[in-house]
């Protein structure tokens, strides 16, 4: 593996985007920075600003307004960049499947790396899926 | 070709070393006071080495030229000022009449680096946190100066940071007056506002305008000005121990008194930036503007008087 990559697992900095979610997963997204569950011992950060993030945590059903928000804020974080969609909505639109306001689901507009279900899911799981992006990004390199 | 060495070895070298050591001692200590585990040893610089492997991306509508530079004159400030900071450390006859003054003035580039790569960026919350830099290097420059005045006094009307040293070592360290106590304690608060630490990292106030200047940089450009960041933990805690704490020495002893001292001065930095929420701009202006300056004329006046 690159040293490029190996420093990316190390340092993985988020950026955190709702598309119109409910506001559940992100406060679970949130309970990860807090004391008991530590993202930073694995050198994780929130990110301010998209050009210094590393990982793209997009919650939410992506609404026809939001779809090209997500989209062009993916065009401007720096590559390479990973996609996480955590929660049912951007998994599969959830409830809002039939809504005329959700075209498609979020793997349509942009590439996705990991999908976390669950309604919210629980802190365990988004760190759980952390994991598994960093073992998928090291099996891909091989 | 002798300073050369100097400029390599010390000014860049140890100088980065021991300022991402530095920076890994403040996150640790911060994530130890909120009662969290805190970030791997290595972390700032995996960071660093992380962003240097990622896309650079320029604006539309930016300032090419500036954008890509002002990083690198912010971190070629910081290697120039290390250099002369260890020149004068370890030869005290190795400077030049006057090697406070460049030091002083090379200590504010970093902060005008950073302007220029804010308004160069054409982002509005870039400019916005440009603009309030510019109002916190207006406050804290006065006092800066005047307590920089102390042990100009003390030493003899001296502005050779070789001879300031040489002062210390006869004469005992300057923060043991009762002047350089009062000079120490603007200086540390001064100090603060540089490293744009909380109170006072108003120009990049993370929650409010996303870190400000840097928000439109990435890649390289980023990690050139964390870096220099990093080795500003260092360079200016060390400023600070040349003019009133005698310095770093390396004979027996004395180079682990030489440690304590630093390790001290950054822990009481992170202490502050830790247990203080962040100011307004107006506010921070009025701070330092009102009782800092005052504490600072006092200490000029009581130093003048030889106390």
């Amino acid at each position: 593996m690159s040293l490029k990559l190996k420093a990316l697992l190390k340092s993985p900095w988020v950026f955190h985007l709702s598309t119109g979610s409910c506001n559940n997963c992100d406060i679970e997204v949130l309970d990860c920075l807090t004391p008991r569950f530590d993202i930073e011992r694995f050198g994780m950060i929130l990110a301010g600003s998209i050009k210094h993030a590393d990982v793209l945590l997009i919650t939410g059903s992506c609404n026809r307004k939001s779809a090209e928000r997500l989209k062009r804020l993916y065009e401007q974080a720096p590559k390479p960049c990973l996609v996480v969609a955590i929660g049912e909505c951007s998994l599969s639109r959830g409830m809002f499947i039939h809504s005329y306001n959700c075209p498609v689901p979020l793997d349509k507009i942009i590439p996705v790396d990991v999908y976390i279900p669950g309604c919210p899911p629980k802190p365990e799981a988004i760190i759980a899926g952390a994991v598994k992006l960093i073992e998928k990004v090291k099996a891909g390199s091989k | 070709m002798m300073y050369l060495v100097y400029l390599l070895v010390y000014g860049f070298l140890l100088t980065a070393a021991i300022g991402l050591l530095a920076s890994w001692i403040d996150r640790k200590v911060t994530a130890r006071v909120q009662y969290r585990v805190g970030p791997p040893l290595l972390q700032p610089l995996i960071d660093i080495v992380k962003l240097l492997g990622k896309e650079t991306l320029i604006p539309e509508g930016a300032s090419k030229i500036v954008f890509l530079t002002a990083p690198l004159i912010g971190l070629g400030s910081v290697i120039a000022v290390s250099t002369l900071l260890w020149l004068n450390n370890l030869d005290r006859t190795g400077g030049f009449i006057g090697d406070l003054i460049v030091a002083i003035y090379f200590l504010a580039i970093p902060s005008i680096s950073i302007i220029m790569g804010g308004f160069a960026s054409g982002n509005p919350l870039a400019s916005l946190g440009a603009s309030r830099e510019m109002k916190l290097i207006l406050s804290y420059e006065l006092p800066f100066l005047l307590a920089v005045f102390i042990p100009v006094i003390k030493s003899g009307f001296s502005v050779r940071l070789g001879e300031i040293l040489f002062f210390q070592a006869h004469n005992g360290i300057i923060v043991g007056t009762w002047s350089g106590v009062l000079g120490f304690t603007v200086a540390v608060l001064c100090t603060q506002a540089k490293l744009a630490l909380v109170p006072f990292d108003i120009p990049e106030a993370e929650t409010e305008i996303t870190s400000g200047p840097l928000i439109e940089y990435s890649g390289s450009g980023l990690a050139l000005y964390r870096l220099m960041k990093n080795m500003l933990l260092f360079v200016l805690p060390f400023f600070l121990m040349i003019l009133f704490l005698g310095g770093f020495s390396f004979r027996g002893v004395h180079f682990l008194y030489g440690i304590l001292k630093y390790i001290g001065l950054v822990a009481l930095i992170t202490v502050i930036r830790n247990t203080n929420p962040r100011v307004r701009i107006d506010q921070a202006v009025r701070f330092f503007w009102g009782p800092v300056t005052a504490v600072a004329i006092l200490a000029v006046i009581l130093a003048l008087k030889g106390l």
